[in-house]
């Protein structure tokens, strides 16, 4: 690996990790529902994607969840996001590779992704299949989210110049 | 965006507000609570009788009053379960990630586990 292109990733792992601590200093929408995330890592993650490929935006993905589930999260918690980042990552890959949905579409799906994930792992760590009932509002405030962030993934894209590693 | 980017998120968000609306429909109310830790089954509570219950050696505190049931008390750092609230609906669960403990609402055919506890 070039040390440019090292040094590109562990920059974007070092973004990541700061959208990730700005989004833990937002107000919950709704605390009755945990769970409810902006999912602003995603631009960062996306970024990656569009620009390196899938390789580096999954080592950055999960490098990240485990330095901010060490560092503001615990380790149970790292279980669920892990579950959620990866599965997120692999049908944002997909569809990236294989059809050409926009940023906004690719995100809104990654992040109900996302939430899926978290929520087969909590249900197979609790054994109570009623957490699924949680599934219908994370996918309304996953796919709003997810929209934000498309949209933020889709301008940063436009106007970051290329970069030749 | 394109045409099918926004009937994507369309079909998303439409599939969503049917689940939702579905789950809404099916709730009823609940008899009892049963409570999960570790995925093992270890009470049942009748939601008709108050009381305050301390579970899993003390790390969370159930409270139960007035047909409602909703946790009090957590020793995890987040709290997320105290601030999940009431339940009362069946199907609706209060879930403790960090503890690995559920409390979920069952109906009324639930309540021959009722007599035993």
């Amino acid at each position: 690996m070039k040390t440019s292109k090292m040094t590109f990733l562990g920059l974007f792992t070092a973004v990541a990790m700061i959208l990730s601590f700005v989004e833990t200093l937002l107000p919950p929408l709704t605390s009755a529902l945990p769970g409810i995330k902006m999912g602003l890592p995603n631009i960062a993650i996306m970024f990656i994607l569009y620009r390196i490929g899938w390789k580096e935006a999954t080592v950055v993905s999960i490098v990240r969840v485990i330095l901010v589930s060490l560092l503001f999260g615990s380790v149970i918690s790292m279980a669920y996001s892990l579950a959620g980042a990866i599965l997120s990552l692999s049908i944002m890959t997909l569809m990236q590779k294989l059809t050409s949905f926009n940023h906004v579409s690719i995100s809104v799906v990654g992040g109900v992704c996302h939430n899926i994930g978290q929520i087969l792992v909590a249900w197979a760590v609790t054994s109570t299949a009623q957490i699924v009932y949680y599934l219908p509002v994370l996918l309304i405030s996953g796919s709003a989210a997810g929209i934000l962030v498309g949209l933020a993934a889709g301008m940063l894209e436009k106007r970051v110049p290329k970069i030749k590693f | 965006m394109k045409k099918k980017d926004f009937i994507l998120i369309g079909v998303i968000v439409a599939l969503a507000l049917v689940l939702l609306i579905c789950v809404k429909l099916t709730q009823k109310e609940g008899a009892c609570v049963v409570v999960k830790i570790d995925g093992i089954e270890v009470a049942t509570y009748s939601l008709n009788v108050n009381g305050t219950y301390t579970l899993n050696g003390g790390t969370n505190v159930l409270i139960i009053k007035d047909g409602f049931a909703y946790l009090s008390e957590a020793n995890c750092p987040d709290h997320l379960c105290v601030k999940q609230g009431k339940i009362s609906k069946t199907g609706q669960v209060i879930t403790c990630l960090p503890n690995k403990l559920t409390v979920t609402v069952y109906g009324a055919e639930k309540n021959d586990v009722d007599l035993i506890s």
